[in-house]
Order: C-alpha cells, then structure tokens, then sequence
C-alpha cells in the first residue's frame, strides 16, 4: 500500500515539472503541445477512493495552471476527467472492471487505445474550448484537440511502453 | 434530517466534483477578463523560483545571442547620441534643463523567465518585481520593440501581459502621419498582429513602420512595434484593418526593459478632476 502512495506522488510531482517546464515549450507547428501529465490520472489505481482522485485531479491541474498563467482549465478539464473516468473505465474494459480485478498492463491493446483516446480527447476539448473561451475560433479549437490529442496519445502509449514492468 | 445525510454521502462525489468544477471555472473566467489582479499566477515564489532556476541555465545556451542584440543596440544608441551632440553643438544659446531631475520615463532591466506564445492569451514572467520597483501597469519592451504591460506583481516576480494576448489593446500609430489606432492580437501567427481603428483618412502602404502612440500613459511616444503586412478596408470602408509584421520576435526573448512614466499618477489625478468637474 505504502509503495502505491509513494509512486502515485512522485508521479504527481514529475509530470507537473515535465509538463511546464519541458513539453509546455515544444510548440509543434506553432501550437501543439502533448499533455503527458493526464499519466497521473490514466494510471490511478482503480480500486482507489473516487473521491481522492477528484482532489488529486483537481490539484494537479491547478499545479499546471500556476505555471501557466492559465486560470483554471487544467485543474476544469482534468476534474471532469476524473469524474467520468469510472464510466469509461466500464466502457472500455467491460465487466472486468466492476469486480476491480484489472490490471492495467495486461489488458487487450483495444481497449486500452479506446480507454486513453477518450479520456484525452475529452479532456483537450474541455481544456481547449475554456482556453480560447470564444466561439469565434472554432475551427482552432478542432485543429488544437485534434493534432495535440494524437500527439499526446501516441507520447503516453511510447511511455506507458518505455516505464511499464515486464509481466513476469 | 436522516435522509438529507445520506443523499449527501451517497452524492458526495458529485457534490465535490461541482464544487471545485464551478471554482474552477471561475478561476478560468477571472483569467479571461483584463486588468484584474489574480491569485493564480505564476509570479509567486514556488513557481518564480523553478522557473528562474530553469532559465538560469538557459541563458547559457544564448549568450552569443544576446551579445549580438546588445552590440547591435549600442550600436544604434552611438550613431543617435553622435547625432544628438551635433544639434546640440550647433545650438548652444540653448539653455539645457538638468533632465536628470525631471525624467519623464524610467527605465529598468530585466529578464524574461518564462515565456508563452502558442495560447490565446500569453503571458510572460519576469525575474523581478515590486522589490525593484515593477509595478502594475508599466510598460516592457526590448531593443527590438514592445512586449507587453505589466500585470501582477509579487515581491520578486511579474508576469507581463504579452501583446500576443486576446485582452491586450495598444494604442500605436503610423510613423509618417499622426493616425493613430489599436494593436489586437487574433490569436493565430506569433509574428502578425493587428492594428485596427486607423481611419481611411490615413495613407497607409506596406512596409510603413508602425510604433507606439503616447496617448497612453504606459509606453512612451515611438517605440517601434512592425512594419505593415497586408492591409485592407472595413466593410464600411471607414476603418483600416493592417496586419503588422512585429520587429520583436515574441517567440524568442531574453532580456526586457520595464518603462515607468513617473508622472503618471499626476496625469490621472489630473484628468479625474477634469472630468469631474
């Protein structure tokens, strides 16, 4: 138990410090950024308090926000994250994950693409839309979550695939 | 009784989520409105401190860099200042008043810690703040052109508010005609941005040199900002709407300047009355 604490918060603690001080500054074509901190939140144990995660969400957005000027809309868009991260967890693994017997690393590439894709997307729509904050861009809105969701999908499968340990 | 407790436990989760979503939120619409103090920001001392710490080894990598910058601006202040003694020589009835009393302007440095351009609404932070004498509404520029207004102050950090920003209205001019008119930002390319409000009266063609006006009490008359892109009319054809190709280039700036107009609260106090009356 000690362990997951302790891994869950120096996780918290790196990607804040990864996000702001290095991949905040790629500005791919101008604009795209991936937001590798969502790891936090993908990684969560599952059988944790729904109500921790909430906080937990709430604070690592906030921690991204204060180095970046931005208000709230991480801490916005990684709370709602949170919050429907039960439904989709049902959605995409099924049955498995009611009786919380799951583990993250040994489950079917499908639904883990489709567990990380939503959970992305919807949090780059609700964190873009609040950022331009107007209907006027709409169209920059699409592009922003479209090119810096793939980015950020396809940086959290190379890291999930770098940092996971080997099923023995 | 019984039963308002356990609708709030069993709803505890979405009562929290509410919670701190409609604080957020707020936090978000704060962000969005001008001019308005914050208490996210990131002139504070835990983030102004990772961020100096990480622009400290920055710099390194750009020093020649700003060797250049600095050369090229010495440069320019030598050849004005040869030119200056010139006039000054030829009219010497001219009696000189000591300006070093009266200054209308002063100026400080310094460095740039952190720096967005690819948002809506882009910010800057500077490594120092109201220890230094930075305070709200001052005026940052480089060498090259404006940057953008002071806009939180904590004791060792500001963050600047970067004319890459959707609040961000500049009043600026035409250097060849007194037409003066509005920078905005649109939000899509880091070097353009817009000047509006300049009336059909005015002749504009490319290439014109745009810079600050002096109507404002934040930046001094002539700083220069772009050169004009493209320009058309207003559908009503009353207005000019122009692009500007900025002189700085805000995605890559070290040092600033921070102007001060030391009679400002002069004006104002002035101008209050004026209008009062």
């Amino acid at each position: 138990m000690n362990n997951v604490v302790i891994s869950n918060t120096l996780r918290f603690i790196f990607l804040i410090l990864l996000q702001v001080l290095l991949l905040n500054n790629i500005n791919f074509l101008g604009y795209v950024n991936p937001y590798l901190y969502l790891l936090f939140i993908l990684l969560f144990p599952f059988n944790a308090s729904q109500t921790l995660l909430l906080f937990l969400s709430f604070l690592l957005g906030l921690g991204v926000d204060l180095f970046e000027d931005s208000g709230g809309i991480n801490a916005a868009a990684c709370l709602v994250v949170a919050y429907i991260r039960p439904a989709i967890l049902r959605f995409s693994f099924g049955v498995s994950y009611d009786y919380q017997t799951i583990k993250f690393s040994s489950t079917p590439l499908g639904s883990r693409i489709s567990y990380i894709a939503i959970i992305v997307f919807v949090h780059h729509l609700i964190l873009f839309s609040l950022e331009i904050f107007s209907f006027a861009h709409l169209l920059l809105l699409l592009k922003k979550t479209l090119y810096s969701g793939i980015f950020s999908v396809i940086l959290i499968f190379l890291s999930l695939a770098l940092f996971s340990r080997k099923p023995k | 009784m019984q039963q308002i407790f356990n609708f709030l436990i069993r709803n505890k989760n979405t009562i929290i989520f509410l919670l701190l979503l409609v604080f957020s939120i707020f936090l978000t619409i704060q962000s969005h409105s001008y001019q308005k103090s914050k208490f996210i920001s990131s002139a504070n001392f835990l983030t102004g401190g990772i961020y100096s710490w990480t622009s400290d080894i920055n710099s390194y990598f750009h020093l020649e860099e700003y060797n250049q910058r600095l050369l090229e601006e010495n440069k320019q202040l030598r050849a004005k200042m040869a030119n200056l003694d010139d006039t000054l020589n030829t009219m010497d009835i001219l009696k000189i008043s000591d300006s070093l009393y009266n200054e209308t302007y002063t100026y400080r440095t310094a460095a740039v810690i952190n720096n967005n351009y690819a948002r809506i609404d882009n910010y800057l932070t500077l490594d120092k703040g109201r220890k230094a004498g930075i305070s709200k509404d001052m005026g940052v520029v480089t060498s090259q052109g404006i940057v953008g207004i002071v806009e939180n102050v904590s004791r060792n950090y500001a963050t600047v508010i970067s004319i890459l920003n959707s609040n961000s209205r500049i009043n600026a001019q035409l250097k060849k005609s007194n037409h003066f008119g509005s920078l905005v930002w649109n939000g899509e390319d880091p070097n353009i941005a817009q000047l509006t409000d300049v009336p059909s009266q005015a002749r504009v063609a490319e290439g014109d040199t745009i810079m600050t006006g002096g109507r404002s009490l934040i930046f001094p008359k002539g700083i220069p900002i772009g050169t004009i892109e493209e320009f058309s009319l207003n559908p009503n054809q009353s207005y000019y709407n122009i692009n500007v190709r900025l002189f700085n280039d805000m995605t890559n700036i070290g040092y600033v300047y921070v102007i001060n107009h030391n009679k400002k609260e002069e004006i104002r106090e002035l101008e209050n009355t004026t209008n009062d009356e």
